[in-house]
């Protein structure tokens, strides 16, 4: 029995959290759903990290759906970079999980909660499915899988705040564009190569050279995925979703869903087209880098004006998405490691973050900044973990956060480029300021008078704190991490430039 | 409804052969065109049609929406089902060649397990869908058709 669940790891990963949730669905009530939904999901971590360990050290496991061999069959393909997001992705749902019982209670009625955590393990489903699938199609199949989950979940907001619909139907709207926009691309590249299987699609582009279908096809997917991971322009369904929704699945996409995207991204890019796909660098010189750079400032001013707090969180992850491209424009090792690294770095601090957003709702009723007056003296474990999450945010010294811009800029220097470098460090700064907006709020102002608010729930408070100290642990020595990075951006460059150079 | 004599009439003559052409459909989906998504469209569209001429809420006292919430999920769990059962007999997820001695048999079995799934699946969620918009708003009085 062990052999057969260890020779089956790559399915059960993703077969696990797809049948438990239809059960999930018919438990009837609400703890019973939630008690099922994070057994699921400390499994499905279980099983990401021995996934992980097996594929530190460089190894490549393949496994084969239903025994179709790969070209024509759908492959499961796990290197060290799939391992790394797999884990990100179930630890985040292990950690969110705990969290999510007294905040799910507090917002969606009772009746509703087992379709709740059914969707919620569904977008789990679709995001490890991304990540693990190596079958262009599938990573299609598998985005919808969760983007559509994750439409119910930002719409499970509309008992609190009835904006969550339009959000929702804004990010269906936004989200179906660039699931198109994405199949169209793989339709083309289909056109030319006449297979799905990625590493199959990588030899025969090399073999058919350059062409206008595959610039059409490149472009395509480009876009489409830039719309799901809200890339600067097509943000504009980001914010209004992750306000509205429930503040566990803000936390639990935040921290995941676009990271996916960066993912798929990174895959499509390096494995698929090749690192040294002249187009394709020229798109990233021409136009991903001037758009991360926008991003990184215009997403954080904005941010600094936004009175309500998960806005105002939505807004830096904008910006913070903004360095992940960055690390991609430069096109270097030290770029791609920066930008993988981040992956993670983001992940915990964001999460952490939109954890503490959501004690303060729950025990304030309000994630306005100006009504969370005084608040850092009624909630101190709460208030403390946002000061210590936001300068993870900022980039300040043994903080997760610190080793991402470190990289960044290093990864700058490298080519030369120092306004790039400086400009990395002032944007750092307006993070400083939408930071210490909230901390003055907190700390500094008089509680208004007659409002008691009492310290958030251990079971909100223990997960947000986790995370906080690994965004500090991780800083300290971020060996793990970026071992891993390094290793998954050789793994990237090592397989496009050895079929380039052919 | 007890003027639409035409509507009644015609309606009970159609539904019996669309159930009946849906399980063709969905039976010949391993070796012809066809299979559990289309069966499973045509099967709910019996359904509907019923509910249509004869209200939502009859058709609800034979398929109530507490069991096709349930049976849908069923459907996911006959054919994710079918690949943990090939896991646990040596194969690869949904290797249909365990579930029998002759891999052909194997196969065909394997297929028309799955398409079941799929088609109590569709069916399933194509019932709900329209009970979910049919009961948006307050159903039309007779006088006023």
């Amino acid at each position: 029995m062990p052999g057969l669940i260890e020779a089956n790891l790559p399915a059960l990963q993703v077969v696990l959290p797809l049948v438990a949730a239809p059960i999930c669905a018919m438990l009837g009530k609400g703890s019973r759903a939630w008690a099922f939904a994070t057994l699921v999901a400390f499994l499905a971590f279980a099983i990401s990290i021995s996934l992980f360990i097996a594929t530190y050290g460089g190894q490549v496991i393949s496994y084969e759906m239903g025994g179709w061999a790969p070209p024509l069959g759908i492959e499961y393909r796990i290197d060290v970079l799939n391992a790394f997001v797999l884990m990100i992705v179930s630890g985040m749902a292990a950690l969110v999980l705990p969290y999510a019982h007294r905040s799910v209670a507090a917002e969606i009625p009772a009746e509703r909660q087992p379709f709740f955590y059914t969707a919620f393990l569904l977008c789990l489903t679709g995001l490890l499915g991304v990540a693990i699938t190596g079958d262009a199609f599938n990573v299609f199949v598998f985005l919808e899988i969760s983007s559509l989950s994750t439409y119910a979940l930002v719409a499970s907001g509309s008992w609190r705040n009835k904006r969550a619909l339009t959000a929702a139907y804004n990010y269906l709207i936004m989200g179906t564009v660039g699931a198109t926009f994405f199949v169209i691309g793989i339709g083309m590249i289909y056109m030319i190569t006449g297979t799905l299987n990625m590493a199959d699609l990588a030899t025969r582009i090399i073999e058919h050279g350059d062409s206008r279908t595959l610039r059409m096809g490149f472009v395509f997917i480009f876009i489409g995925v830039g719309l799901k991971l809200a890339m600067f322009p097509l943000h504009l369904w980001l914010p209004n979703a992750y306000t509205f929704a429930p503040t566990a699945v803000t936390a639990f996409v935040a921290a995941t869903a676009t990271k996916v995207a960066v993912y798929v991204l990174l895959r499509f890019m390096f494995t698929v087209f090749g690192f040294d796909y002249e187009f394709q660098a020229e798109t990233l010189k021409n136009v991903l880098l001037p758009v991360a750079l926008v991003a990184m400032f215009a997403a954080s001013l904005v941010a600094i004006f936004q009175d309500d707090l998960k806005r105002m969180l939505a807004y830096s992850s904008i910006a913070q998405i903004g360095y992940m491209l960055l690390g991609l424009a430069f096109l270097t090792h030290t770029g791609l490691m920066a930008t993988i690294v981040h992956l993670f770095n983001h992940a915990v601090t964001k999460g952490a973050l939109f954890m503490v957003a959501g004690c303060f709702i729950l025990s304030a009723g309000t994630s306005s900044i100006s009504s969370l007056r005084g608040i850092g003296r009624d909630m101190p474990w709460t208030t403390a973990a946002f000061v210590a999450g936001g300068m993870s945010l900022i980039g300040l010294p043994l903080t997760v956060g610190f080793i991402s811009k470190w990289y960044l800029v290093q990864a700058a220097l490298e080519l030369g480029w120092w306004p790039v470098a400086l400009l990395i460090m002032a944007s750092s700064l307006l993070a400083i300021v939408y930071v210490w907006r909230v901390v003055e709020a907190a700390y500094l102002k008089p509680a208004p008078e007659g409002v008691t608010r009492r310290e958030a729930p251990l079971s909100m408070l223990i997960p947000a704190w986790i995370l906080v100290g690994l965004s500090i642990w991780f800083g300290v020595s971020a060996t793990l991490t970026t071992t891993a990075a390094s290793r998954a951006a050789d793994v990237l460059i090592g397989s496009s430039q050895m079929l380039w150079e052919e | 409804m007890e003027h639409h004599a035409i509507l009644r009439v015609v309606s009970k003559l159609l539904i019996p052969p669309i159930l009946v052409y849906a399980l063709y459909v969905q039976w010949h989906g391993d070796y012809g065109p066809g299979g559990g998504f289309q069966a499973g469209v045509v099967f709910a569209v019996a359904f509907i049609l019923y509910a249509l001429v004869y209200g939502v809420d009859e058709m609800a006292r034979v398929v109530p929406p507490r069991l096709l919430h349930a049976s849908a999920g069923i459907g996911v769990l006959i054919y994710a089902g079918t690949g943990v059962v090939t896991m646990a007999l040596g194969e690869n997820f949904l290797g249909y060649n365990a579930l029998a001695h002759h891999p052909v048999h194997a196969q065909e079995w394997g297929i028309i397990i799955v398409e079941f799934g799929v088609g109590v699946a569709v069916a399933s969620v194509m019932i709900s869908i329209f009970i979910a918009f049919a009961c948006h708003n307050p159903p039309l009085k007779d006088e006023d058709w």
